[in-house]
This record gives C-alpha cells, structure tokens and sequence, in this order.
C-alpha cells in the first residue's frame, strides 16, 4: 500500500532533469573555443619567443649546404625585413609551412612529420605503463592510509618522483646494455629499430619493442610516481566522504566499496592532474630520445638547440605545446562525459 | 590559552611581536612533528655544509684540468681518489661538492625570482577585478599550458649568452605560474573575509590591503610552495645542463652528467661518473619536495599526509 | 519483543589528546512496530551511539556493553554475519542526505545495490522493479531511478534515502536527523512516512532529533540524551508536557508549540553550552546550567530513577531517589 497524499505527489513531480546530451555538446564546444584563444595566445608567444635571437639570423644558413640560392636570398631577405612586416608575414602563415630547416636544408615539417611515430610508440608505451602501475599503487596506498604498504610506497615513490629521467636511462643503458657488468647486452642502446627491417612487420614490431623497453621504463618510473602521489591524494579526498558510510552500511565488502564507490569519485580529480602534467612527460621525452638516441621529436629537439636550427625549433615548440592544449582539452572533455554533476 | 602575565602594559607593536613569537613557536613544533620534513631538513643540512665547506676541503686548483692532466683519468675509485676521476683527470668527489653550490645557488635564486614573480601576479590578479585582474589571471592560465621543459630549453637556446645568469632568469621567468595560481586563490579566500571589508570600508588603499592584510596572510603557503618550486627547478637545471645549454665553464650535477655521457660513461661502465651526480640530484630534490610538503601539512592539516 | 536493544552501551574516543567518553552508559529498547525517538542537542552522543548499531564506528573508537540487533550483539559478530545484519536487518537513514548518495552513480543502481547483495535470489531485472515498488512507496515517481543525486532536491533525497533503508526490509530502521534541512512541509511528509511505514511492516523504528517536539507528536516512547547519557526517558507526549528532568524541561520549552498561549509566555533557551566530553563536571554533567541545582548536585552520581509509571528520569529531584533497586530496566 502506497504512502502517498496530494502533497507529496505535487512535491514529487518537479524538476525535469536539465541539460541532457545537449548540455554536453555545449561544454565541448565552449571548450574547443577557450582552447582556440589559447592557441592564438600561443602563436603570438612563439613569434616573439624566436625574435629574441642575438645577432645575424641568416648567417646561420651560410653553413647549410644544400640550400639553393634563391632560397637563401629569400630567407635573407624575410630575417632582415622591420618587424611588423615579418609580424604579417607571421601571421599570415604562422604554422611556417614553407620554413626551411638551417640545418638540414629541409622543410621543417618533412622533418618533424618522420620523426612523430617513435615519439608517439614512446610515449604511449610509457604512460600506459605509468597509469597502469601508479594508479593502482596510488589506490592501496591511500585506502589504508598510514598503513606499512602506504609508508613504503610513498618512500618510494617520493625517491622515484626526485629522479631524473634521462639519469636513470644512462643507469638503464649501463646496466642491461653496455654488456659490462652482472648483465649481458640484453637491449640496444641506440635507435628505435634495426636497419633494414621493415616496420609494420612482425619482426620490425619485435624489434621496435626491443628498442623501446629501456627508453619507456626510464620516462615510466618517474611520471608513475607522479601519478601514483596523485591517485592517493584523490583517495584520501575520498575516505572522508558520508556516501562510503552507507555503502559500507548496506553490506558491502570493503573492496567492492573502494572498487565501486571510492575509485570511480577520486579519478575524476585524477584524470585531470594527469593530463594537466602531461607537457612534463613530454618534456622528459626529449632527454630520454637523446640519451637512447631514439629518433623521435625529443631527438630532433636536442639536435636542433646544437645546429642552433630555429626555424626547427620553432616548429617543434609549436607542436609540443598544441599537444598539450589538445589534451587539456581532452581531460576536460573526459571529465565531463564522466561526471553526471557536469554534462547534466 | 595565554601565559602572558595580564598586569604588563605591552605596547601594540611589542604585543604583535609576541604573538608572532608564539606563533612562530607553534609552527616549529608543529613542524617537528613531521618526520619525513625533519630528515629533510637534516639532507638539506648536509648538502648545504657541504656546499659552503668545499672550497675549504677541495682546493680550487682540484677542479683546474691544466693542473689535473696528469692524472690517469676516467679511474674509479680508488684509495686516492674515492670517487675515481673524471675525463680530466679530476676528483670526482671534488667536483660533486662545488657542482653541490651552483645546483643549490641555482635552485634558490631562481625560486627567489619566481615567488617574487608569482606572488606579484597572483596577489594582482587575485585583488583587482576589473580589466588588468582578468588579464592577469588569463596570462597565467596561458602559461600554465605551456609545456615547462620545452619552453625553458627554447628559452635558454635563444638567449644564446651561457652563463649563470642567464640559467637563473629563464628558471626564475617561467616557473612563476605555479605559484601565481596558488596566490590568486588564496588572495580571492582571504579578501572575502570580513576583516577585511572593514579595511576597505575605512579608507585603505589597494596598496595597503594588498601588502598589510593579503600579503601576510598569503607568505606561509607561498614559501611551502616555493620550497617545492626549488626541487623543480633543480630538476631543471640538471636537464638543461645535461642538453648543454648549461654555463660550459660552471660545474653543476648536470653538466657532470653531460660530460659523463659526453665521454662515453655508460657504454664504458664508468658508473662511478654517473651514479654520484645523480644521486646527489635525488637527494637535494628529495629534501626540499619533504620539507615542501612538511610545511603544507603543517599549513593546512586537512591535507591529510604522514 | 524487541528488534533493537542497547546495553549500557560506552563509547570512547582515541583521540591525540587521550580517550574522550562520548557515550557513557545508555540503555534502549525499540520494539516491533514501536517508533523510539531519541532527543539531545549537538555533542550529546546520540549520532555515535547510533554508529554501533551497524558497528560503523571509527576504528579508533572501542564500545563496551551489548548492541543487540534480533537478539545478536552486532559488536561481536563475525564479518560475514555483521555484512548480512547491514541493511538485512536493520538500516540507517543518514543525516544529510545531500552527500550520503554517490554522486556520480544513479538513483536506481545505488537502490539495486543492496537487493542484489543481500537477496540470492534477485535478479538485475527483479531488483529493479522492486526499486519502483519502492520509489512509489515514498512518494516519487519511478522515473528517478534514471536520475542523479545532485539533480534531486533536499526533500526528495531524504525520501530517497528513505526507500534505500527498506529495500532489505530491515527489521530496525534508525533516522539520524531526518527532518533537518528541510522545509517544514517536508519535514511533515517524512515523518507520515517513517511512522507509516513502521505501522504497515511492524518495523521498529528510532527516530534521532534535537527537535523534541517533532519527537513529542510521532514517537510512543522518547529518551532525552545529555554528556553521553539517558536522562529522561518515558511516553513521548508526557516526556515532553510534563518532562521530570531540568534540562528537558528547557529543551521542551525551547520548541514552542504554535497556537499554545502558555509557551508564548514560558522563557526560552538556557545559558551556557553543552559540555565537551573531554571536560564533564563531577556528579550530574547538567549541574553547572541548572536552575534547580542543590548542594548535592556536584557530589551524586545520577542514574536514571523511577519517575512514575513507563517514566525515569536522572535527577535528583525526582522522588524514585528514595527507592531503592526498582529501577527502570
């Protein structure tokens, strides 16, 4: 028999839900447009960033060797142009898709766009590795809180997060590369793969995995213990709040309410300081290629500074710091697909 | 509860310093309590005697390679030399404790430089809410998407001058954001207390609010978030110095490293040249992230660590 | 026969600064059908007392006495036999209902949840339609097992909560402040609903309230909570129209009954505060706030004495003093 009077029928039946798909829409698309003014922001920094150059610019392609003439004149003519007019010329193409690398002759973009890949396979594999492990490691330790796996790990993990990437990848390549010492030459220490071998094939995977264990374990430990001191905090948040009393009070497993209730709330906070991070990782990228000489974006970077190829470098910072706006805007986007509290 | 004997006539300023005194007590104690943030304190100790002392124990003509030449080089560690010698023959040991100074000189003066900065920007745009507040907070948003070690090494390749100098500003000017952000929040939380409605309403100037009641209220939390900004920018510095944008002629932990891997260290198996720097950049970043996080806790104890 | 009883149940705290009592000797009983309220203001220790009924207690706290919920101590159960007593046999409706629900999980899940632990038998698709059995019970539409906490307002969310503790038809229900932070409409429709229901499945039901006049109009029976003990307890209507004990008195007083010419007259409120449970004064707690304290009042450990029929009350003023071992358990 239903408890009902008029009252709490009238009572009952106010407030449709708001929001809906359209409300997700909305927020990607405001997002998106946020993420635009940045960009704009970005590209007005970039061109002046690169016009603090100290003396000749195009002196410096004098060296290159296989650069034609008209080139050159041109190039000289658009380094030595007042700098309003080089500012429209900038903003007229500011992706410089016709720049010309000082230091291989190349067009920029040739380059950057055959080193992405192993960039890419890097980074992957190590952040998967990092989220895999530290968040998992981050969880244990702050549900029991205090406890001696949380002592432990959060030693560690402090100890891990002081390293420097690419140290640890000199350590790496010492021990289980060089053939010195308890080891034998277990990993190449060099490239992303094999002459000769051709890439998409079994034998060019294996050997592209081969080459990437050292160089990704190196990046993975570091940013795991980033992650892992993240997911903690997020945790500890958690523990506090009333709705894990009643979960517990319903009869619940204490595993199946961190597992169902706690982990799910506490990522939310997770998954944005992750990406918020992530130009970090990228630029642990840059030392570790260098040290592996993997050849990928990092690589390319260390080898610009040397050849002091700014046109190079202005390209690839444009490309580091649009992949971090794209996945800021991803983490919010993310989150918002997550959370019922945003999108509704 | 006061222990201060209520018949003493304290001017005003005596009787602010002794509150401040206690409070300062407190904070001690508080803070002792910690005891990831006391040992630390004892690491940071350390590296910092040993910094000050190694002109003292390392002469400096130890570090000068014409005097070093015949030295057998790239030795581990022997009797005489207890890190074995670098690629010029030098002690490593000697080497470490200078390259010990210019991390940790570094680390503080580019700190300084950017929770000056920081501070400046946050209380900024923290306090002012029209035009320059919202310009301020969009500058450091801006910033903040930057990705920090691209940025600093593209700085540093284009300033060109290597030198101390120049490590110093391009750490100081971009780590500022951080901080900045952690102001404007605590400004916006401060200036929405009542005490401070009263200021306003009786007449003080933006200038005084800012720096009598915002600022005061605002140093503890920034100097626990600068402490953790050093052991960032020491991080950094190691990295730019291992890139060689570093200054050629200043030893560091990272231009050690660079010319340990310069001279072959790891396909060689020199580990005596690789593991020291390193673990000494391990060690100070460790220092200073527990002595950060000390003071956080001890800051805001809802934070819940240790 | 009793659902719920309580045996001079202790509470204590550890805590940096040492152990702190927070309950300190309360008995109670909650029968079939029966709605117990138990009344006290902020720091009296009704809302710690009600965490051992499920032994939710912090782990830093250790009870003494017995928490019989069926006739089981739920304080010495094993794990196994503690999870299915959790919402088997007796539930909680929180206080603040506002963050009592996860609130990225919808209504409908969170309420299938416990149908599907503690039934073997149940079924996602059985489960949910005892859910709308449910949501119609208490007043909302089956729809809002789609919806979303944060979506819901004040109101509904108690009621929420509410179909929630029954879904296990629990034998005890305990309301933890149902009725604060809602409007007084509201707050009416709760209670039709709790006594309702405690009528239609002969649940026992405790009611916690620092308003003793909300109390004074649902409940059969009520016990008044001071410093960590019973200090009144007897039928709610006389409790609170004639109260034995000083402190309830000023509690009654302080909840003035709308359309009663007399409590407009009657002064309101009494000085001081209630006394932290690190720092409890000698002999009865109430003493320092009394307006009828005598000389003795500081020295008599006060228990609750005979008040007259079904009644006790713990003060020294009350006539039960002179007889001796006929107490009220």
């Amino acid at each position: 028999m239903a408890v009902t009077s008029p009252a709490a029928a009238e009572l009952s039946d106010d407030s449709a839900p708001s929001g809906g798909p359209g409300g997700l829409g909305r927020f990607i698309g405001f997002r998106l447009l946020s993420g635009l003014g940045t960009l704009l922001f970005v590209l007005l920094f970039n061109f002046f960033l690169f016009r603090l150059l100290p003396g000749d610019p195009a002196a410096r392609y004098r060296a290159v060797k296989n650069i034609s003439a008209q080139d050159l004149a041109r190039i000289r003519d658009e380094l030595n142009a007042p700098v309003m007019e080089q500012f429209w010329a900038y903003v007229r193409d500011p992706l410089a898709l016709q720049g010309i690398s000082a230091w291989k002759g190349q067009p920029v973009w040739d380059l950057v766009g055959g080193r992405a890949w192993p960039t890419l396979v890097l980074l992957g594999t190590s952040t998967l590795l990092a989220t895999l492990i530290g968040i998992r490691v981050g969880i244990r330790a702050g549900w029991r809180r205090g406890g001696s796996f949380d002592k432990v790990s959060t030693g560690v993990t402090l100890l891990f997060y002081a390293t420097p990437e690419f140290w640890l990848g000199l350590l790496l390549i010492l021990t289980f590369s060089s053939g010195i010492g308890p080891f034998p030459s277990l990993f190449p220490s060099g490239g992303v793969i094999d002459s000769g071998i051709a890439p998409l094939s079994m034998a060019g995977v294996v050997s592209i995995a081969e080459h990437t264990v050292l160089p990704a374990v190196a990046l993975a430990v570091v940013y795991l213990a980033e992650y892992s001191l993240i997911m903690r905090a997020s945790i500890v948040d958690e523990l506090s709040q009333e709705y894990l009393t009643t979960a517990r009070a319903k009869g619940l497993m204490d595993h199946v309410v961190r597992r169902r209730h706690a982990v799910p709330n506490a990522s939310l906070p997770t998954i944005t300081l992750i990406f918020l991070n992530i130009g970090f990782i990228i630029g642990g990228a840059i030392t570790v290629e260098t040290v592996f000489s993997y050849p990928g974006l990092g690589l390319l970077t260390f080898e610009a500074i040397t050849e002091q190829d700014f046109v190079l470098m202005q390209a690839l910072f444009l490309v580091f710091t649009v992949s971090v706006i794209v996945c800021n805007i991803l983490a919010d986007v993310a989150v918002a697909v997550l959370d019922p509290r945003i999108r509704t | 509860m006061s222990t201060e004997p209520p018949s003493v006539m304290l001017s005003s300023r005596a009787a602010a310093r002794a509150r401040r005194g206690a409070a300062l007590r407190r904070f001690a104690r508080s803070y002792a309590a910690h005891r990831s943030g006391m040992a630390g304190l004892v690491i940071l100790g350390l590296f910092a005697l040993i910094a000050l002392l190694a002109p003292v124990l390392f002469p400096a003509d130890m570090l000068d390679i014409t005097k070093t030449v015949q030295n057998e080089t790239l030795e581990p560690p022997s009797g005489e030399f207890w890190l074995g010698t670098d690629e010029g023959g030098r002690s490593i040991l000697a080497v470490l404790a200078w390259a010990a100074r210019a991390s940790l000189t570094v680390g503080v003066a580019a700190s300084a430089i950017s929770m000056v900065l920081g501070t400046l920007v946050g209380i900024g745009s923290g306090h002012y809410r029209g035009l320059l507040g919202s310009l301020l907070q969009r500058l450091t948003d801006w910033f903040l998407v930057i990705p920090f070690i691209p940025l600093v090494v593209v700085l540093a390749a284009v300033l060109g001058q290597r030198g101390l100098g120049t490590i110093v500003l391009v750490l100081g000017v971009t780590s500022w954001p951080g901080t900045a952000r952690l102001v404007r929040a605590q400004t916006l939380s401060v200036e929405g207390r009542p005490y401070l409605e009263r200021a306003k309403a009786l007449g003080g100037s933006d200038w005084h609010q800012m720096v009598r009641h915002v600022l005061p209220n605002v140093m503890p939390l920034v100097l626990a978030n600068t402490t953790l900004t050093v052991a960032l920018v020491i991080l950094s510095e190691t990295t730019l110095a291992f890139l060689g944008l570093g200054d050629p002629y200043l030893d560091s932990w990272g231009t050690m490293l660079d010319k340990a891997n310069g001279a072959g260290a790891a396909s060689t198996g020199a580990w005596w040249y690789l593991l020291p720097p390193g673990i000494c950049v391990i060690l100070v970043v460790l220092a200073f992230t527990l002595i950060g996080r000390a003071l956080e806790s001890v800051l805001d104890p809802r934070l819940g660590r240790d | 026969m009793s659902v719920l009883e309580l045996r001079d149940v202790h509470l204590t705290y550890r805590t940096a600064a040492g152990p702190v009592p927070a309950v300190r000797g309360v008995d109670l009983t909650v029968d079939a059908g029966q709605v117990v309220g138990l009344a006290g203001e902020s720091g009296c220790g009704k809302s710690s007392l009600i965490s051992t009924v499920l032994r939710l207690q912090p782990k830093s706290a250790t009870v003494a006495g017995q928490v019989l919920v069926g006739g089981k101590d739920v304080q010495t159960l094993s794990w196994s036999a503690l999870r299915a007593v959790r919402w088997g046999e007796a539930a909680v409706v929180f206080q603040g209902a506002l963050h009592s629900l996860n609130p990225i999980q919808r209504i409908g899940a969170q309420l299938v949840e416990p149908i599907l632990v503690h039934d073997r038998e149940a079924t996602p698709r059985t489960a949910g339609a005892r859910v709308g059995e449910l949501l119609s019970q208490v007043g909302l539409p089956a729809r809002y097992a789609d919806q979303y906490p944060h979506q819901l307002s004040g109101g509904q969310k108690q009621r929420v909560m509410i179909a929630l503790a029954l879904t296990c038809d629990p034998q005890v229900l305990l309301a933890d402040e149902p009725t604060t932070a809602l409007d007084v409409m509201v707050q009416a429709q709760v209670l039709e609903l709790l006594t309702g229901v405690a009528a239609e499945r002969g649940m026992g039901v405790l009611i916690i309230s620092h308003d003793l006049s909300v109390l004074a109009t649902t409940c059969h029976k009520v016990a008044v909570m001071y410093a960590g003990r019973v200090v009144e307890e007897g039928p709610a209507r006389e409790v609170f129209e004639h109260p034995r004990h000083p402190y309830v008195r000023a509690l009654a007083r302080a909840f003035p009954t709308i359309g009663d010419t007399t409590s407009r007259y009657a002064p309101a409120g009494l000085p001081g505060d209630p006394p932290f449970p690190d720092h409890l004064p000698s002999g009865c707690p109430f003493h320092p706030r009394c307006p009828e304290a005598v000389a003795q009042c500081p020295s008599v450990d006060v228990r609750l004495w005979p008040a007259g029929p079904g009644r006790a009350a713990a003060c020294v003023h009350v006539d039960g003093a002179e007889v001796h071992g006929a107490g009220l358990r």
